[in-house]
């Protein structure tokens, strides 16, 4: 027995709904410390028009956002700020880490700067650049779109894989050089 | 204003070096030579508190050198006075009695270096956590720090 569907009628899986939902409707929480910032601002600015993307709503308070776009550097004392605002964060929700500081700690490799957002908090997406362009940007927010529909669920059962449990790198000091190695201690 | 100077502090105290005199201040008369530079002097303007860290420096003898930059607004004059420290004892008069502007200077020398101002009103870090124990811009201290930038708790995706 067949089914007749009209023409404006789509099938799909709930699933890929929501989704579809979520990607489409990204709002940001500009997580901006440094110059990665102004990029991101010019991203959400006319000529680049953020819009375009539904990822055009910045909003300054965690509880309305479900992304969070960390642009500059993280220093030891704004982590803490970094990992209570993440916590307050509603799921499901995505994290980009924007710029080689953000990612890495770039040049900044100094007692005070966190090398690394993602030894602290689960990441998403890597912008490479000091600092990227806008549209590296968008074209990260483009892949996370992929990736959200790719494998998003509307109970947010992706989240639960063991492998986006674990912290991503290994939590050791990089090797120094030079004669102060000794002073430094083994870290975590 | 430099002849003042020289026959308060002497000769040897006094220097000039492309037109800008530096004096070196014992730490004992630090309090009032500043007081004088201020009141009879004219120095109304303390334009920054910085600190050197001799440690293996080329023929130091002394382990920190404290600067102040004084400025006379009224005659344009400019004035450096340098306070030479040892360990263990780190100790000189705060000078936010006389300049305002001195609270957070010191209060950065103090976090970065770990000089105690006496009689400073607030003396606590300003740029480092509170709970911070090394003074970071001393030369003993790793570049890198001692891992302390790693010391926080990793959140993974079921913790938030």
């Amino acid at each position: 027995m067949a089914i007749e569907v009209p023409e404006n009628v789509v099938v799909t899986k709930l699933d890929e709904l929501a989704s579809w939902c979520r990607k489409n409707s990204l709002w940001p929480m500009p997580f901006a410390t440094a110059c990665c910032g102004i990029e991101l601002m010019a991203t959400g600015a006319s000529k680049h028009d953020l819009a375009r993307f539904g990822a055009e709503v910045f909003r300054f308070s965690p509880r309305q956002c479900d992304l969070m776009i960390v642009a500059g550097r993280v220093v030891m004392k704004m982590l803490p700020v970094l990992q209570r605002i993440w916590q307050q964060m509603h799921e499901p929700k995505w994290c980009i880490s924007m710029g080689a500081c953000a990612s890495t700690g770039g040049v900044f490799d100094t007692y005070a700067v966190v090398q690394g957002i993602d030894r602290f908090i689960p990441v998403d997406m890597y912008i490479p650049g000091c600092p990227p362009r806008p549209e590296q940007l968008i074209q990260a927010i483009i892949d996370l779109q992929d990736k959200i529909q790719r494998e998003g669920t509307i109970r947010g059962a992706e989240f639960e894989l063991a492998s986006r449990q674990a912290p991503k790198r290994a939590l050791v000091e990089l090797p120094t050089y030079g004669r102060s190695a000794a002073m430094i201690g083994p870290g975590r | 204003m430099l002849d003042a100077l020289k026959t308060r502090l002497g000769d040897a105290a006094l220097s000039e070096f492309r037109g800008q005199s530096r004096a070196i201040v014992p730490r004992d008369d630090l309090a009032s030579t500043m007081q004088w530079l201020k009141d009879d002097q004219g120095f109304d303007l303390l334009v920054d508190v910085t600190c050197v860290d001799y440690l293996s420096y080329r023929d130091a003898e002394h382990r920190f050198g404290l600067v102040y930059l004084l400025a006379n607004t009224a005659t344009n004059e400019r004035l450096t006075i340098r306070v030479y420290l040892d360990e263990p004892d780190l100790a000189v008069p705060s000078m936010c009695d006389l300049w305002c502007g001195a609270n957070w200077l010191e209060r950065e020398v103090f976090d970065m270096f770990g000089i105690e101002f006496r009689g400073h009103p607030n003396l606590k870090r300003i740029l480092m956590p509170e709970a911070f124990v090394a003074h970071p811009l001393r030369k003993d201290y790793p570049l890198q720090g001692r891992g302390e930038r790693h010391n926080f708790p990793v959140l993974t995706r079921e913790q938030a």
